[in-house]
């Protein structure tokens, strides 16, 4: 199904591409695969049976009278003089139409066949390429250390199938690699690959795998049919096994926390108007309540399906969070690629003790996309000890000193000698209620912004993904010698404006802020998180030479510098084969990887 | 880094004495030639003005320390002819619409959108005066404003791209605007009135060091 297969281009010299590093499957290496067989079926093919249920829902009648007549001769004739199968019967063309109908299918599985033909990826130690397209070709290549995520993406029908489709989440809008649809254990084998390529690590896995494997082709296509079993040996750095949640919702809070959200305020005020649009008009107006009631049980519901079967867990490749009942999506997401994060509490679920965690990261979608960013909230609803639990996910390298920072001073603050620099009292006219509250911190690692009363929130802003730094002052704030601090982030649903701070707090957090940011911003690696590897063969060695042939004839991959001269040879392979997309600075960033 | 630009942008003998960010670079092939916050600038101050307005208030954002670069004085003129030209286009539709059209009425919205525009000819001076930006070591700052101040710093390593426009009336006058993008939408630095070999200059050198203090997102 997904073997390796001639591609378009005739393949370049095999002796340059045969020696690959061990430690992938067989689908990512480097040679071009297939998708699943019936991706086209899921992709447009759906429209198909809808076509045939139509045609066959509007034959019933006639398949009933069919089968009644064979029962009971004698029953009144079915008869519409109009119908195009009487038309057919009549006229003796019952060959001729199926020959018809036959034509139109053959035609339709050829073209399917050859949508599919034309559908196929790469993944090369670099990039992650798809191409397809019959008459329009596309072809899409993305660098692997600008991945910002993976997604898999398993909608009811596919799943029922045993299928999925991955997404390779780049940044910018509309950049995502799409891969639908593979068979699960594929599409889950591929993620590992992108995530360990991407990661930069390979030394140790590619050791591991080789000394498993032999290294050689065989033995790696041979693996795939023995997946669970290397892996259960191997201990395999994705385990077969999902990593435990390390969270986990009861059903009961799930729900209660969707119902009481700020839709049942919205609710309960159309009803109220409602009510009272009946009192004063006329009484038709509360049958308007039934439709609106009906509309938000449908969101109601559609909300807490997604979110249920929620788990988190941590990975070697980052944060891996799971929804759904029943379109399930997994999202990996790698450590750095958290631009944001808020904990926030709406007031109803104060009672209760309830927050909300949400982030700003990449998504890769196009701006006009209509697909809810289901997760910008990496936590739909947890208590105080889960939302400890996966801000520690989220921000690995926190120092431990800095918790309490977090909750007793950030979310529940503000306590005793309290560390925030918060609005001057002259001030609480542009924060009436919360200006005791209202703050920020600056830590080496990262911009605390406390903000709200009523709807408590902080947000935590990691200075190495800050853009950029900004204060304002507009007439108002002027007289009040105060001034507005705002962290630029990319966008999302995660704010970092700060009104109301003392006009020389802001200017020194403005300073300060930016030379943290730089800071962090230069000792930061995580588009390699786990890349050593890059560093120790950044220049090519006249040694690495004299490796080169060792390893043409003996194709085993054992340490550093040999992995780079793989690379190297990847790449003159790919610029043998000319490809139109391939993107001069994407290539930069690859080489530079190692720079700290 | 999505846009780079040919290299051998104007480079004076002035730049090449002025070099102080080369320890920072750590694998610079050549180092750029980069005005720093040492001093005035040959190329980037021709022509422009030479003071930053401020509020007059004590509790305004302060200007602090370093060389602020400004805008070309050819802005303003810039600025008043096209806001001349749309308010001459705003009142001769209005009295068309008016004499021809019998509707006095126009005069309402479009007695306000004259009013608008002129105030806004009446304060582009004193606005054209308050911008400035500054190249630090590793930041532009960037500053506008009097009634509503704003202050940006972006690291040079953020900028995904430079961007250079110039319209018919801005190439009358030789100059060009000069925008700066992140990854994050709300940075907003347009710094716009700058003389074309200014712009092409700091183009030229922001790009450069983007390069070498280049980070992911």
């Amino acid at each position: 199904m997904t073997d390796p297969i001639p591609p378009f281009a005739p393949p370049p010299d095999a002796a340059v591409r045969a020696p690959l590093p061990g430690a992938r499957s067989p689908l990512s290496d480097g040679e071009w695969h297939r998708m699943h067989p019936l991706t086209p079926l899921f992709r447009g093919g759906l429209a198909l049976v809808v076509v045939a249920g139509i045609v066959i829902s509007n034959l019933r009648e006639r398949i009933v009278d069919f089968f009644l007549r064979a029962a009971v001769p004698d029953v009144p004739d079915y008869g519409d003089p109009g119908d195009p199968i009487d038309f057919v019967l009549r006229h003796n063309l019952v060959l001729l139409a199926l020959l018809a109908v036959l034509v139109v299918v053959l035609v339709l599985i050829g073209l399917f066949y050859l949508a599919w033909r034309f559908h196929s990826f790469r993944i090369t130690g670099d990039d992650v390429e798809v191409r397809h397209g019959v008459l329009f070709r596309s072809h899409r290549r993305s660098p692997l250390d600008r991945v910002q995520g993976v997604n898999l993406t398993r909608p009811m029908l596919a799943r029922l199938c045993g299928m999925a489709k991955l997404e390779v989440v780049g940044a910018g809008s509309d950049a995502n690699v799409k891969l639908e649809y593979l068979s699960t254990s594929n599409a889950e084998a591929v993620r590992a690959d992108i995530l360990r390529l991407a990661s930069g690590r390979r030394l140790a896995e590619a050791q591991a795998r080789d000394a498993a494997h032999g290294g050689s082709r065989v033995a790696a296509a041979a693996s795939v049919v023995t997946d669970a079993l290397t892996g259960l040996v191997l201990g395999a750095e994705q385990p077969v096994a999902e990593p435990a949640s390390v969270v986990e919702i009861p059903l009961v809070r799930l729900v209660l926390s969707r119902v009481f959200s700020g839709r049942l305020i919205v609710l309960v005020v159309l009803i109220a108007a409602a009510v009272a649009g009946s009192i004063v008009g006329t009484p038709w107006i509360l049958f308007t309540i039934v439709p609106m009631v009906l509309a938000f049980g449908a969101v109601f519901v559609r909300s807490i399906t997604k979110a249920l079967r929620y788990a988190i867990a941590p990975t070697p490749d980052g944060v891996r969070i799971t929804y759904g009942l029943f379109t399930t999506v997994t999202e990996i997401l790698p450590p750095g690629r958290i631009h944001a994060v808020e904990v926030n509490q709406p007031l109803i679920w104060r009672p209760a003790g309830w927050w909300a965690v949400r982030v700003n990261r990449m998504t890769g979608k196009s701006t006009s996309s209509n697909e809810s960013d289901q997760f910008a909230e990496v936590l739909p609803v947890g208590d105080r000890r889960d939302v400890e639990r996966v801000l520690r996910l989220l921000m690995p390298g926190m120092p431990e000193d800095q918790w309490p920072l977090v909750f007793e001073h950030g979310i529940l603050g503000p306590a005793a000698s309290d560390p925030y620099t918060n609005t001057p009292k002259r001030a609480w006219i542009v924060r009436p209620l919360s200006w005791r509250r209202n703050g920020f911190l600056l830590t080496p690692a990262a911009l605390f912004l406390r903000r709200g009363v009523i709807w408590r929130s902080l947000g935590i802003f990691p200075l190495a993904r800050l853009q950029s730094v900004g204060v304002r002052q507009g007439p108002v704030s002027r007289m009040l010698r105060v001034a507005h601090a705002h962290a630029h982030t990319i966008t999302g649903r995660v704010s970092g404006e700060l009104g109301g701070v003392d006009r020389d707090a802001a200017v020194r957090l403005f300073a300060d802020a930016e030379a943290a940011a730089v800071a962090a911003g230069a000792t930061d690696q995580s588009h390699r998180w786990a890349g050593e590897v890059v560093d120790v063969a950044e220049p090519p060695l006249p040694a690495a030479s004299e490796h080169r042939h060792d390893d043409r004839e003996s194709a085993q991959g054992d340490s550093g510098p040999e992995q780079r001269v793989f690379r190297d040879d990847a790449l003159a392979g790919d610029a043998s084969r000319g490809d139109a997309s391939a993107d001069g600075a994407s290539r930069d960033g690859a080489g530079s990887g190692g720079i700290p | 880094m999505t846009s780079t630009p040919e290299p051998g942008g104007p480079t004076t003998p002035a730049d090449t004495t002025r070099r102080t960010d080369q320890a920072a670079a750590p694998a610079a092939p050549a180092a750029p030639a980069m005005p720093t916050a040492s001093g005035p600038d040959a190329v980037l101050d021709r022509a422009t003005f030479d003071r930053v307005l401020e509020p007059r208030s004590e509790n305004r954002l302060p200007l602090g320390d370093g060389t602020w670069h400004q805008l070309a004085r050819a802005y303003v003129w810039v600025r008043l002819i096209s806001l001349a030209a749309m308010l001459i286009v705003v009142l001769v539709a209005a009295t068309l619409v008016a004499t021809f059209g019998d509707t006095a009425w126009i005069w309402i919205p479009g007695g306000l959108v004259a009013f608008v525009l002129a105030w806004a000819a009446a304060i582009t001076p004193r606005q054209a005066r308050s911008f400035g930006y500054q190249l630090r070591r590793d930041d532009l700052v960037f500053r506008r404003g009097i009634l509503w101040q704003r202050m940006v710093a972006v690291p040079y390593g953020r900028m995904q791209l430079v961007d250079i426009t110039h319209g018919p009336l801005d190439r009358a006058f030789g100059i060009a605007q000069l925008k700066l993008v992140t990854a994050a939408a709300s940075t907003g630095v347009a710094i716009p009135g700058l003389t074309q070999d200014a712009a092409e200059r700091l183009r030229d050198t922001l790009i450069d060091v983007a390069e070498t203090r280049r980070t992911g997102l």
